[in-house]
């Protein structure tokens, strides 16, 4: 995540101005531009991080790529046959799949729903927050920093036991409220409550990142420029498309790519929430769904070809990321 | 970023109905993390009860004893304290000496680098634990101690993950740091590793505490790892994993979960209201100008 990213990105113009090579040195600048280069220094401080995201990034994403080719199972694992290259044999046979396109459509979707509700929620309680005193403010912050702050596991098992059809305490509130339909209601049995109660807990998990983040962007800008623009007569609809959204578009871009990564590779909650994906397999994610592949199945091609998948949709993101930092202006 | 607030005049009404608003959202929001600690006092008779009651009578430390007693989950408890200490001590050490790197000198293929770090924080973790889960198996047959159901397997996997996203984050705190300070350092003579270590270090460490709290909750939250890399050595679990004993086929035993959960919640909150300030302007300086 890069909360670093944006900072750059309203600093640049004084950085580039810096840091710019060239002839054109203001009078008493650069006195050491020579050891700034460092020769060996540099790689030297660079060495344990690339020793180690080498052997433990890249080389599984090569490892990866390289299984999703061959032949592996149980038999290739631990029976010592040899592996057979396939080809894009296991993508055929994944892409024919058709539950496997069923998962890829329900994992875009959910994760498409929990970035927009997230988003929505994290955004609406960020103003929310500057239009209150402090101890309201205080008591949001406060709950928020406890939801964020929960583990994936422990936030999972919570919801479940809220949501329990006999022992939970939200079938009985939804009763009383006249809902008579909720009366020992299970909601992991149908496959949309199911989801909706995962969606419910990573929203509470992940709004506070969002909230808070945001909200400290909203007080950056500066109290004048929204008064001025107030007392020209802007309508608050107006100060916000022309002065806050402006401003605040380098953190929202922040927070929507962060959303996005989250999200789209849930897997605790899925797996505790709906016993490992759901009965009949109905809340299959494609991280749920490669795990269940490699390791219950023991395919680890066809896991791997599902990774591999999931690396490509990431990719993608992220190119587009690195697009709209660019055009931001940052200077990496 | 504290001084200057966002105050257009709001009239009293909607400044209060904003308050309540406020005030239910939290509610709200702390409502499942009140209802765990509640539920982890309860007696076990009061748990099952088909109408259950937003407090307790008579609070009860059972489930706490089930817990550590039957279930060994101390053990448990230092396994993941002991993974998420060793992540961050390392992870903060190895990605300031990468972010002074890329901060503070200019060389060939720092911006290269500099991508391959920002597309190294996409990767999606769980896609890579097939190769993982090979890699460890090979290594543990050359190397002890970092193979299959042991600690190193959790350990060395998460240090390479949140890698990427503290050197970035960093990068930012490094650069912060006055060049002239470090002429001023080197003019009286100190040696590069002698500012790196007594000047430098000293001023970045409020950002290498924001950076740890990342590391620290995603090493702490592991759950996929713990589930694939730990076989059937189940003294070397950890509390993620430890959790799900008390989910059985013929009935859940929901006080001892929810007294897990909050034994597993605690040290995080804890965590959390420590480095409160510190995180809260560490996202802050994202948007300071």
């Amino acid at each position: 995540m890069s909360s670093g990213t944006a900072q750059h990105a309203r600093r640049a113009p004084a950085k580039v101005r810096r840091s710019r090579p060239g002839p054109v040195v203001p009078a008493g600048g650069r006195t050491r531009r020579g050891s700034r280069r460092g020769g060996w220094t540099p790689w030297l401080y660079l060495a344990p991080a690339l020793v180690v995201l080498g052997g433990l990034l890249v080389y599984p994403i090569y490892q990866l790529g390289l299984i999703s080719f061959l032949e592996y199972t149980q038999a290739q694992v631990s029976g010592g046959e040899p592996t057979t290259f396939q080809g894009f044999a296991n993508y055929a046979e994944l892409f024919g799949d058709g539950e496997f396109w069923n998962v890829v459509v329900a994992t875009l979707l959910f994760a498409a729903v929990c970035v927009i509700s997230t988003l929505a929620v994290g955004c609406a309680l960020a103003v929310l927050l500057t239009r209150v005193r402090a101890i309201p403010r205080l008591a949001l912050m406060l709950a928020a920093l406890g939801a964020w702050a929960t583990p994936a596991v422990t936030g999972s098992t919570v919801w479940v036991f809220l949501f329990d059809a006999d022992f939970g305490p939200v079938n009985k509130i939804l009763v009383w409220f006249g809902l008579s339909g909720f009366e020992n209601y299970s909601w992991t049995y149908d496959r949309y409550s199911a989801f909706a109660l995962v969606l419910f807990e990573v929203v509470w998990c992940s709004f506070p990142f969002v909230m808070v983040t945001v909200y400290a962007g909203i007080k950056a800008i500066p109290t004048e420029v929204l008064e001025a623009a107030a007392l020209d007569g802007a309508s608050t609809w107006r100060i916000w498309r022309t002065i806050m959204a402006p401003m605040l578009r380098p953190i929202l871009v922040v927070v929507t790519i962060q959303s996005i990564i989250w999200d789209f590779k849930v897997f605790t909650q899925i797996y505790v929430m709906t016993d490992g994906g759901g009965i009949a397999r109905q809340n299959m994610v494609l991280n749920v769904y490669a795990y269940q592949k490699a390791f219950a199945s023991s395919q680890y091609s066809l896991g791997s070809a599902i990774g591999v998948v999931m690396l490509l949709i990431l990719l993608v993101v992220t190119l587009v990321y690195l697009r709209l930092l660019r055009r931001q202006g940052e200077e990496l | 970023m504290s001084h200057s607030r966002v105050s257009l005049r709001i009239r009293r009404p909607w400044r209060l109905a904003a308050e309540a608003t406020a005030l239910i959202v939290a509610a709200v929001v702390a409502f499942p993390l009140y209802w765990m600690v509640l539920s982890a006092f309860k007696p076990e008779g009061e748990i099952q009860s088909t109408e259950p009651r937003p407090w307790t009578t008579a609070p009860s430390l059972d489930s706490f004893r089930r817990v550590f007693q039957q279930e060994d989950f101390g053990r448990y408890f230092l396994n993941s304290l002991f993974v998420a200490a060793v992540v961050v001590v390392a992870s903060a050490l190895i990605a300031f000496l990468a972010a002074t790197a890329v901060a503070r000198f200019r060389f060939r293929f720092r911006t290269t680098l500099l991508i391959m770090f920002l597309v190294a924080q996409m990767v999606p973790i769980e896609a890579l634990t097939i190769p993982l889960f090979f890699l460890m198996r090979d290594l543990g047959e050359s190397v002890p101690g970092i193979g299959l159901n042991t600690l190193g397997s959790l350990i060395l996997p998460h240090i390479a993950f949140s890698l990427p996203f503290a050197i970035w984050m960093l990068r930012g705190f490094v650069k912060a740091v006055p060049e002239a300070l470090e002429e001023a350092a080197y003019l009286d003579g100190a040696s590069r590793s002698r500012f790196l270590w007594q000047i430098l270090f000293p001023l970045v460490f409020p950002g290498l505490v924001a950076t740890s709290v990342f590391s620290f909750i995603s090493t702490w939250n592991d759950f996929l790892f713990a589930k694939s890399f730990i076989i059937s050595a189940t003294e070397n679990s950890t509390l993620p994993m430890a959790l799900l004993v008390f989910f059985k086929a013929e009935g859940n035993d929901w006080g001892g979960i929810m007294a897990a959960s909050t034994v597993m919640t605690i040290p995080v909150l804890i965590f959390f209201v420590l480095v409160q300030r510190r995180l809260v302007s560490g996202l802050g300086g994202a948007v300071k100008d």
